[in-house]
């Protein structure tokens, strides 16, 4: 089977600070990987090259068996969503108008929404709990419904590969899991992909199955069960951590 | 109506049958070939200050932008002085404006590409600086010229439609302006929530800001050739759709441009028949209209 995402040999750099260096990886349909590293690391500058916004120094990248560069700009956004890191609003707009955003790639030139596209916005409205806020004005909004407005712009992209930098930033503890298990079940039972930069090394055991560890220019690529272990984990922060098991999970304390 | 209002006030139907070219031919003369060219490059010169006002609004991600605030008027201004200060024939002087320009915008251009990194933040202050430098210039001019000039050279500063150089043209070149923009409103939408985001939908990002660039500083020099330079219309314009309607660019681009060639048609009117025979800069009228009108905008509607 084609992977959804194949990373051969890719070496990515910005500002003269190398990210990785020969890293390989596939991600399947079905899989949920998280890229962890500190502050600096590079997760974001890796998630935005494997968005195709950001040049690759080198190796390849594809989707689905096809170049990642020969894709045109509106083509790749309806194959992969990117959730940024921040969300940005300088000028006044509504919830609903913000989530239309997504259905960019999915309209032509001169197209204008129609129903099915505004429905698509209300149900990923409703998929991130904020049905009702259509109308309310983004920016008076607190942090972490704005953020969780930003994902569903991401679920009205409707992309087959989610690529997501913190995206429980802002979200308190309940967000937090429901999100991200909306996530993993939508990876698993439609078959679509998730990429996601994280700094809770416990939501990465809870929800991943893959993992990408950014440690200063080198990076690891593999299954969580061989690569979420406290001494490697003690090692990528330069903290002590110890791993408890709570039935049969691992749980990561400082 | 900016046609039958004047130093000579005519009703509709004189207006209309000079128009298809009966009447008297005095009454011909002031329809066709004073009072209408006059309205179209009135109706250009304020569509296009509006529009350039909102696609900077866009591209600089400042509610705050304007034409001017790129340097584009100061670099008019200084060629159109100059021409005026060497004595230059009439014609000179739209052409010196034009070329100041567009001379203006390649050096903002030039310097804010710097080595390819490009920001709003980098080309605002780049736009702020030259125009600053401008400004001086202009200064210098106005302290070298002869007294008989200055009058000529304070309209040409506040913004005069009394002698506009071309119609038709501008007006063209607004609603040309105008399609292209609307082709892109919705990528502008979508860079208008941040260049990351924007970028994940598919929008170029690249390239988009360039075209803004390109198209806004067209339009302000097309405006500012035609009737100097005229403040605040960019500015309040698309703030004031804004307000009303919303922030969709697809909506703001026309209406903006709609609303700038009415709010300075009903301006030069205004200028040439308030105290006529003599006449008064239209960029007066245009604020002494817009000021009141959009402070009671902004206190009816909640900011959006």
């Amino acid at each position: 089977m084609t992977a959804m995402l194949a990373v051969r040999a890719l070496a990515v750099e910005i500002a003269g600070i190398r990210v990785c260096d020969a890293l390989d990886f596939s991600v399947a349909p079905g899989q949920c990987w998280a890229i962890l590293g500190r502050n600096g690391a590079g997760k974001t500058t890796l998630l935005t090259t494997l968005a195709g916004l950001h040049k690759a120094s080198s190796g390849t990248i594809e989707l689905e068996g096809r170049a990642l560069a020969s894709f045109p700009p509106r083509e790749l956004a309806r194959f992969r969503g990117l959730l940024p890191q921040d969300d940005y609003d300088a000028f006044p707009a509504t919830a609903l108008e913000t989530v239309l955003i997504g259905r960019h790639p999915h309209l032509s030139r001169w197209e204008w929404e129609g129903p099915e596209d505004l429905r698509v916005a209300r149900e990923a409205l409703a998929a991130v709990d904020m049905a009702g806020t259509e109308a309310r004005d983004v920016r008076t909004l607190s942090g972490g419904e704005r953020r969780r407005v930003a994902l569903a712009v991401l679920l009205a992209q409707q992309p087959q590969l989610f690529l997501l930098d913190e995206p429980s930033s802002h979200l308190d503890l309940s967000h937090q899991v429901a999100l991200l298990d909306r996530l993993i079940t939508l990876a698993r039972t439609e078959r679509r992909a998730v990429v996601m930069a994280l700094h809770d090394v416990n939501l990465a055991a809870r929800y991943c199955d893959h993992v990408l560890l950014l440690d200063r220019g080198a990076a690891v690529a593999g299954p969580a069960a061989q690569l979420l272990t406290s001494e490697r984990l003690s090692t990528l922060y330069g903290v002590s951590l110890r791993s408890l098991s709570d039935n049969g999970r691992s749980v990561f304390v400082t | 109506m900016a046609l039958s209002i004047g130093s000579v006030a005519l009703d509709a139907t004189s207006v209309a049958r000079a128009f298809l070219g009966l009447g008297d031919e005095t009454q011909r003369a002031i329809v066709r070939e004073l009072r209408l060219p006059r309205a179209v490059a009135a109706f250009a010169t304020g569509g296009a200050l509006a529009l350039a006002g909102a696609l900077l609004q866009v591209l600089l991600k400042n509610p705050l932008a304007d034409p001017y605030v790129l340097g584009v008027s100061g670099g008019a201004a200084v060629g159109a002085l100059t021409a005026m200060l060497l004595g230059a024939l009439a014609w000179m002087v739209p052409a010196g404006a034009f070329a100041g320009a567009v001379a203006s915008t390649a050096i903002v251009f030039g310097l804010a590409r710097g080595r390819g990194a490009w920001s709003p933040t980098r080309l605002l202050l780049t736009g702020i600086v030259v125009a600053a430098g401008w400004g001086a210039v202009v200064a210098l001019i106005l302290s070298l010229a002869p007294e008989a000039q200055l009058r000529g050279m304070l309209f040409w500063l506040i913004g005069d439609l009394s002698a506009p150089p071309a119609a038709w043209t501008p007006l063209v070149a607004v609603v040309l302006a105008l399609v292209v923009a609307m082709s892109f409103a919705r990528d502008f939408n979508a860079l208008a929530r941040g260049e990351a985001l924007a970028a994940s939908v598919g929008v170029d990002v690249a390239r988009l800001p360039w075209l803004l660039f390109a198209l806004s500083a067209l339009l302000t020099a097309v405006a500012v050739t035609i009737a100097g330079a005229i403040g605040f219309v960019g500015l309040i314009i698309p703030q004031a759709i804004r307000l009303v309607l919303g922030n969709d660019q697809r909506v703001i681009l026309p209406a903006s441009a709609l609303g700038g060639g009415v709010l300075l048609l009903i301006a030069d009117t205004l200028a040439r028949s308030v105290v006529a025979p003599n006449q008064l800069p239209v960029g007066v009228i245009t604020a002494m209209i817009g000021v009141p009108l959009f402070l009671i905008l902004l206190s009816r509607h909640h900011l959006r």
